[in-house]
């Protein structure tokens, strides 16, 4: 069956209400509205207001809420509707989800799911185009999952639903268009994978940058250098076992990040290869980043200031210099 | 501080003798308790931060004792007494505070991180206002739930002008949620009296904006508390959220680190003779009801009770550092 990744989303939403009656969705217009970007369309009228929940502009309120919901044996999945609002519930995230297990000597067990768009690439200017995963990715006591197809679209709020800690799904609406087959496969919110199989280099990508790491391949190989794309998935905790054993075999990495450049993932990725896979490299590992500006909106700049697969081709091509 | 203060609490104690005798003994336990944390704070045997409640033992000891187990609580750092009360035992609180893994967040807390699922006590909240939307979810999971269950929420004053107030009332009262806020106002955020942070001073008036029931309550009468507390737990249950402020007065400084150079000597003065645990005594004495000879006897309980918590403490063992990263996620 092939379907849009925001298809695949409603999907996943879909099938997590039918499962669990403890299940509900939370935010701001989920409901009558039908998601801001028409993800749960269609779910409030066939599960009703009380599980598909409207919510007030109370990012901070409705993100508590969804904590002591799930303490109180509920199975919340909150939508923050995007990355940049997430500022505002970020004490709640913080300060309560992440770290309640830990402060209380293991006697709470927060299972929550917080939703949210995140990226770049829309000439939203620069309040609406933050990409925020490596921030909450510092954040020990939290799980981030950043699905860039469409299985993991799908499957990946199962898991998190699963998994009975707080995990932050990353949705990344420059995807939304894409369609694909939605296979059998089993998703998980544990580990790294291979996209695409190759010799020479590896590409480590996430979420939105997936798709043009695998485009930066496409070209390389025209030009004879045969890339390896790792997908992270899940930016906490990093499956480096998987990013490792494909550095090992290509001996060479470039690692792309819709983030920042400083004190981002892309530095911690980085710093694991060189502690953990120094001597197999035969050149020092590259970086594609977010430029360090706020995104402007007029589109030239925008794409200017984002990873594109011609930057990952050149930051390959410099790897064989 | 531009509220006038009020006559002590007087007049008679509606309750059977054994009540009125139980209100007391919780009142000092939280008293005797808290005196030996400071003691035990000079001596080196707590550190880190430890607000003390002294002064404001009515409020919990009339709250809590209007709840029912199943109902659960979300507090403040100034939480020793709520914890007590909800039952978490003396012993794991003074361990807790210790740092010792007999403690009842196993030494990871302190003392602004007690908590017992158990008993329903959801902390031990160091966020001003963080517990409020905390509070707003355990309403929402017992209203979707069916449970009879009320949730209550202890803040301070100066919580009331953080976003959470405003946000978890309005989300509250939008839902109809069977959460009890209780507002406890000592009249100062830390340093800075309500009137130096407040545009509006009526905190019931912030609370009603939101269609809630709200009403004040003289904070440092027990009787005045316990039946506020009720009044609101009934209301919670049958109709939705309700707001109390309850009127208080801390008589020791925000924590062990305040100099207390911010309010006059004499206000202090001034509000001791409005002490919780004195004038309830003294007005069951008036009426019979306990003599100086039992208040004594009371008293000298309370002090084995907490002798027995330290000895618990002591004995405590220190978490193993390899389990240090245990329980940062479940399995």
């Amino acid at each position: 069956m092939k379907i849009t990744y925001r298809e695949a989303l409603r999907l996943g939403l879909r099938e997590a209400l039918a499962r669990d009656e403890r299940v509900f969705l939370m935010g701001e217009d989920v409901g009558r509205y039908g998601g801001t970007y028409a993800v749960s369309k269609g779910l409030l009228a066939e599960f009703g207001p009380e599980r598909v929940r409207d919510a007030p502009l109370s990012e901070l309120a409705f993100v508590g809420a969804g904590i002591g919901a799930a303490l109180g044996g509920m199975r919340p999945i909150v939508e923050v509707m995007t990355v940049n609002f997430s500022l505002l519930p970020l004490d709640q995230i913080v300060n309560t989800a992440a770290i309640l297990r830990h402060m209380s000597g293991g006697q709470f067990a927060v299972p929550l799911v917080i939703r949210m768009a995140t990226g770049a690439g829309r000439q939203l200017a620069a309040q609406h185009s933050h990409s925020f995963e490596g921030w909450y990715a510092h954040i020990p006591g939290i799980k981030i999952a950043a699905p860039a197809t469409i299985d993991d679209a799908h499957g990946m709020l199962g898991a998190a639903l699963a998994d009975g800690n707080p995990v932050l799904v990353f949705e990344y609406p420059a995807l939304f268009e894409t369609t694909g087959e939605l296979s059998a496969e089993a998703i998980d919110i544990a580990h790294a994978k291979v996209r695409r199989q190759g010799t020479r280099v590896t590409l480590v990508a996430y979420g939105n940058c997936v798709p043009k790491a695998l485009q930066a391949a496409d070209r390389l190989a025209e030009e004879g250098i045969n890339a390896e794309v790792v997908d992270l998935r899940v930016l906490r905790p990093l499956d480096m076992d998987t990013v490792l054993a494909s550095v090992r075999k290509t001996r060479r990495a470039v690692v792309v990040d819709d983030g920042w450049r400083s004190g981002g993932l892309s530095a911690e990725i980085m710093a694991r290869v060189m502690e953990q896979a120094f001597y197999d490299l035969d050149a020092p590992v590259a970086r594609v980043c977010r430029e360090e500006v706020p995104i402007p909106y007029a589109r030239h700049l925008e794409e200017a200031a984002l990873p594109q697969a011609d930057k990952i081709v050149a930051a390959v091509k410099g790897l064989f210099q | 501080m531009s509220t006038p203060i009020p006559p002590p609490p007087s007049g008679p104690v509606p309750y059977p003798p054994e009540k009125s005798i139980a209100l007391l003994t919780d009142m000092l336990r939280i008293r005797r308790l808290e005196e030996k944390c400071a003691e035990l704070y000079g001596a080196g045997k707590i550190r880190g931060f430890l607000h003390l409640y002294i002064g404001e033992e009515a409020v919990a000891t009339g709250a809590m004792r209007a709840l029912l187990p199943v109902d659960s609580v979300v507090a403040t750092y100034r939480e020793h007494g709520h914890a007590l009360l909800k039952g978490v035992a003396m012993t794991r609180i003074m361990a807790e505070m210790f740092g010792k893994k007999e403690g009842c967040s196993r030494g990871r807390g302190g003392s602004m991180h007690l908590f017992d699922a158990a008993t329903r006590f959801y902390g031990g909240n160091a966020i001003v206002g963080g517990g409020l939307p905390l509070a707003v979810g355990f309403g929402l999971a017992a209203k979707m739930r069916g449970e009879e269950r009320v949730t209550a929420c202890f803040f301070g004053d100066g919580a009331v002008a953080e976003g959470a107030f405003h946000e978890s009332m309005n989300l509250a009262a939008l839902w109809r949620l069977p959460v009890a806020f209780f507002c406890e106002n000592n009249f100062y955020a830390m340093g800075t009296a309500i009137a130096r942070y407040e545009a509006q001073t009526d905190l019931c008036a912030k609370a009603a904006s939101y269609g809630m029931e709200a009403f004040p309550v003289d904070g440092m009468d027990v009787v005045a508390v316990h039946e506020g507390a009720k009044r609101a737990r009934e209301h919670a249950m049958a109709s939705g959220p309700v707001f109390v402020e309850f009127r208080t007065y801390r008589f020791r400084a925000h924590s062990m680190f305040d100099p207390d150079l911010y309010r006059d000597k004499s206000e202090i003065e001034q509000w001791k003779t409005r002490g919780p645990i004195h004038t309830f005594s003294a007005r069951l004495k008036a009426q019979g009801d306990l003599t100086e000879e039992r208040f004594l006897e009371i008293d000298a309980e309370v002090a084995g009770e907490v002798d027995a918590a330290v000895a618990f403490a002591e004995a405590g063992s220190w978490e193993p550092v390899e389990d240090l990263a245990k329980d940062v996620y479940a399995p």
